[in-house]
């Protein structure tokens, strides 16, 4: 076990090494940094060849990578170019990304699990192709909409919640944007839970749990779920990455001052290192949540062994 | 139904899929991967096989109410992006502020935008960059992804182990955040960068698909066979292998189409995928947005029509896939 | 009578038609006694046990006539909540592949366990502790240890054993093994078949041993019923079915085993397939492949003639067949 964390880490260096690059290079060669650090207007020469200097933007930019790498190991995400630490930026907006990710990744468990359940158990019936034909419904319709219309209806025609959240951002009012970024995977979960449900009720265990009288109750919980969770925990954790993501579309629909919200305006106005710094974190949580995911597995599946 | 254990990451069927079009995607990955276990054919000859898994998945879907509607409302979309005018007879980028969020009114059903141009002529006319962006970027991911794909599934080894690490470094980027960094420089108003993007970031999830179902193609026996009797390499790839693999690739490059249509939607909404003047449901979407407490139908109409379109995709590919999957028969 | 079917029968509904299983089925098994139900696979025999135990996959089986009676009780009129508690505690089953029929995700001993938890309200740690016991019982070495494993880490026939420990966990008054021994190598199907008729004798449990395997039954078998298209077509004492079938199918049955003393004779096979359970053929469902076949087995249903005292045979010439097998 030990040795396969240790063999894990290991092929993530290139993964993590490979993404943070292509970022960078997007970023820097894609966009040219200092165009907006003058606003609208055309930058004055003399000025530009100063900033860039001081942002050390005139060297080569694999310099400019093993600089900036060499500094993310000691702790240094780098400087806005507004002067503002990129990890005090972090600090403000991480906590409530990982609020908003945690109500979504929530949702997707609770409800998720339950719909697969009972559809998973009924089969043809009106509550499966119910269920079913929502899911597709929710899949066909992209996020922004879902959020936009649900924000439409329960802001604003009902007045159920505020149609933007305060930048406090309470777990109460994120509820709402945690089920539009839950939506997409929660249809997902559904659909997994309920075909997993659907092919193990059948199994020879399941019909030895009934010879044995368990109870019917006992026998989902205990023996037809366990064994039915493990393609869904695998997925839920991958999509920690995605949901994380799908923050930037949620965020700016409820002007949630988040993650999303900081690598946008960063992006709109060219500001390198705050979207260089906060992808690394990003991909570190993505690959770090890929790894968490597969040592689950071994707990709920003890058959896997670690090669 | 032992160590089928995570020794080489995650598993296949549960590929890990780039944000935004995230889960949608997923789908297709979960599904194309359970179509990678079909089983080979049994004993009928290279040729008789793909032949007789077409023509019954042909009869399978003329029978499927699923696909015939979707097929029509496909069909739909085509015609008017190809001319929007047979039903749309204004112009548009006709319009007028003195008519702006007004509600629908005689010849304009679904009443006027922020800007006062006429929603319906709009919703129909955006059609055209969604079914382009749709199409075009699935050629160009199919086409890439199961080239590389495929290459790298037969011939295994260095290139192969390459192949794989790119593919995860692909996957660890969310991909609404790539568009946002690449697309936000573009100032192009056409929709060939949005659909350059796509393909850039779309090929890895269909070039593990048709690795995987090359790898499949590859271990039937008449496939050693006729290795073994000494068939070249590219002879395999085209007679033997190509037609087996083309199945699983199809059903996930159609289901993908639908979301490729959402993920243009997305990225105009965030303000980084066409620009006007084009006309796209994306872009009304983000305007009407603005306006969304005093005028919802601008916002109603292109978002429908949109669930719609993606949602005829999805349910397209669904149908195919049942269509070529023999275990469900 | 410990257990008593009268007329049992079962169907399956399927799109394309009905399934008829089991097509008035009558046994009885009493108290130490040990019932060997012989046929194919298709015959109905594993259908008649999971009805017996009310693990019938419903939908699309269905139980459309006749009774259980365990104990005096008709197990189909009993409500779910009190037959529940009779599955388990006071019949059990034993199920052919054990790999497949224990939870691969619990360990052995919390599925031991399971059964004194859930019948006899046991705390998990007592539970653990009886689970041990029964492992040591069904001779597990290092049964201490062994309990936390999980069914993979087990040979094969260990974890027969332990689905037989598991069967016998409440000292049930009736054991139903499904083919018990098919899944697992010669060697250990002797060894595991010993332990359970050892078992069975110790606690005076009724057995129905259901199998296709003929050597397993003479060994251990006080009476064989044999099964052919859902219904019993001879009943008999062991020894009598062994000296002289009385039907045909029997006869085959026990030709088409391979014998020592006829080594280098061509080994005897019933001639046909098995009927399809939608259309079971009129008359006789055998006289397809009967050898012994007239015109009167066509129309005419055999009923279960009475051969000699507690041995039946359905055959319409079960004297010839008797007199033939004698000669």
């Amino acid at each position: 076990m030990g040795r396969y964390v240790i063999r894990r880490l290991l092929q993530m260096i290139p993964v993590f090494i490979g993404a943070t690059l292509l970022i960078f290079l997007m970023v820097n060669v894609m966009g040219d940094p200092i165009a907006g650090l003058c606003g609208d207007r055309q930058c004055d020469p003399a000025t530009a060849a100063q900033l860039r200097k001081e942002f050390g933007l005139d060297k080569p930019v694999w310099q400019q990578y093993l600089t900036y790498m060499g500094n993310v190991f000691t702790g240094d995400l780098g400087t806005a170019f507004n002067g503002q630490q990129v990890t005090e930026l972090m600090a403000d907006s991480w906590p409530i990304t990982a609020r908003l990710t945690l109500i979504a990744i929530l949702i997707e468990l609770v409800v998720g699990i339950t719909l697969g359940v009972v559809t998973g158990l009924r089969r043809g019936r009106p509550v499966d192709t119910g269920v079913l034909l929502a899911t597709l419904v929710v899949i066909s319709i992209p996020t922004f909409v879902t959020g936009l219309l649900l924000q439409l209806l329960l802001g604003v025609k009902w007045g159920w919640i505020k149609p933007a959240v305060s930048t406090d951002a309470e777990f109460s009012e994120l509820l709402v944007p945690g089920l539009v970024l839950a939506s997409l995977s929660l249809a997902y979960v559904t659909r997994l839970t309920r075909t997993s449900i659907a092919e193990n009720r059948r199994a020879d265990y399941i019909r030895t749990a009934i010879a044995k009288g368990v109870p019917r109750r006992r026998v989902v919980v205990r023996h037809l779920l366990r064994n039915s969770l493990i393609p869904v925990v695998t997925f839920i954790g991958t999509d920690i990455g995605a949901l994380m993501g799908g923050a930037i579309v949620t965020e700016r629909i409820f002007n949630i001052h988040g993650v999303g919200y900081q690598l946008y305006q960063g992006i709109l106005r060219q500001n390198t290192q705050t979207v260089v710094g906060f992808v690394t974190v990003l991909v570190l949580v993505f690959l770090v949540a890929n790894l968490l995911v597969d040592l689950l597995y071994a707990v709920l599946d003890p058959r896997i062994r670690y090669v | 139904m032992s160590e089928h254990g995570p020794a080489g990451g995650v598993p296949e069927d549960s590929a890990m899929a780039p944000t935004g079009m995230g889960g949608a995607m997923d789908l297709a990955a979960e599904e194309g991967a359970s179509l990678e276990k079909r089983p080979g054919p049994d004993g009928t000859g290279p040729e008789a096989k793909p032949r007789s898994l077409w023509s019954d998945a042909w009869r399978d879907l003329r029978r499927n109410p699923v696909f015939l509607i979707s097929a029509l409302i496909i069909l739909f979309l085509v015609v008017i992006s190809l001319w929007p005018s047979l039903i749309a007879s204004r112009d548009p980028l006709d319009c007028d502020l003195a008519n702006a969020q007004k509600g629908s009114a005689p010849g304009h059903p679904f009443g006027f935008d922020g800007q006062g141009c006429d929603v319906y002529t709009r919703t129909v006319y955006g059609a055209r960059a969604s079914v382009t962006v749709g199409v075009c970027a699935t050629l160009g991911v199919a086409l890439l992804g199961s080239v590389l794909g495929g290459l790298a599934g037969f011939f295994g080894g260095f290139w192969d182990a390459i192949l794989s690490r790119v593919t995860d470094i692909f996957f660890a980027i969310p991909v609404v955040l790539g568009g946002l960094v690449l697309l936000s420089v573009v100032t192009s108003s056409t929709v060939w960068p949005v659909i350059g993007f796509i393909v850039l970031l779309g090929w890895p999830q269909i070039s593990r698909i048709a690795r995987g179902a090359v790898i499949t193609a590859k271990q039937n026996d008449y496939v050693q066979a006729a290795r073994a009797l000494g068939a070249s390499n590219s002879r395999m790839l085209l007679r033997h292998i190509t037609p087996n693999a083309v199945a699983p690739v199809i059903v996930v490059a159609t289901i993908a189409l639908g979301t490729y249509i959402a993920l243009e939607a997305t990225l105009s909404y965030l303000g980084v995928g066409l620009k006007p003047p084009t006309v796209s449901w994306g872009i009304d979407i983000s305007s009407a947005s603005q306006i969304i407490r005093t005028a919802p139908h601008a916002l109603l109409w292109p978002a429908g029509a949109l669930a719609i379109t993606v949602l005829a995709f999805i349910m397209l590919g669904d149908a195919v896939r049942d269509a070529l999957d023999p275990k469900l028969r | 009578m410990l257990l008593e079917v009268r007329d049992l029968q079962v169907q399956f509904r399927m799109r394309e038609g009905i399934s008829r299983a089991v097509n008035g089925v009558s046994y009885a098994v009493d108290k130490g006694e040990t019932l060997a139900v012989l046929g194919e696979s298709g015959s109905g025999k594993s259908v008649t046990a999971q009805a017996v135990m009310g693990i019938l996959d419903s939908p699309p089986g269905r139980i459309t006539g006749g009774e259980i009676l365990f104990q005096g009780e008709n197990l189909l009129t009993m409500p779910e909540k009190k037959r529940r508690t009779v599955r388990g505690a006071q019949m059990a089953m034993i199920f052919q592949d054990a790999l497949s029929s224990l939870n691969p995700v619990l360990s052995v001993g919390d599925q031991l366990g399971e059964m004194f938890v859930v019948h006899r309200g046991m705390s998990k740690k007592d539970a653990r502790a009886r689970a041990v016991e029964l492992m040591d019982r069904v001779r597990i070495p290092a049964a201490k240890e062994r309990v936390r494993q999980y069914p993979h880490q087990f040979s094969g026939g260990m974890r027969q054993r332990i689905m037989i420990a598991m069967a016998l966990a409440l000292e049930p008054a009736l054991i139903i093994a499904d083919e018990p021994t098919t899944a697992l190598d010669v060697t250990v199907q002797a060894q595991v078949m010993e332990l359970l008729a050892e078992l069975q004798r110790e606690l005076r449990m009724g057995l129905i041993l259901i199998t296709h395997d003929l050597g397993v039954v003479a060994d251990v078998a006080d009476r064989i019923a044999v099964m052919y298209a859902g219904r019993i077509v001879e009943s008999a004492p062991v020894h009598d079915i062994y000296r002289a079938p009385a039907h045909p199918y029997t006869k085959g049955l026990l030709e088409s085993i391979p014998r020592l003393d006829q080594k280098g004779q061509e080994l005897y096979a019933i001639k046909g397939l098995p009927p399809n359970l939608m259309h079971i053929p009129p008359g006789c469902a055998f006289h397809p492949r009967c050898p012994r076949a007239q015109e009167v087995c066509v129309r005419e249903e055999p009923p279960l003639h009475r051969v000699s005292a507690g041995r039946g045979s359905a055959c319409h010439f079960w004297k010839e067949t008797l007199d033939d097998a004698a000669r």
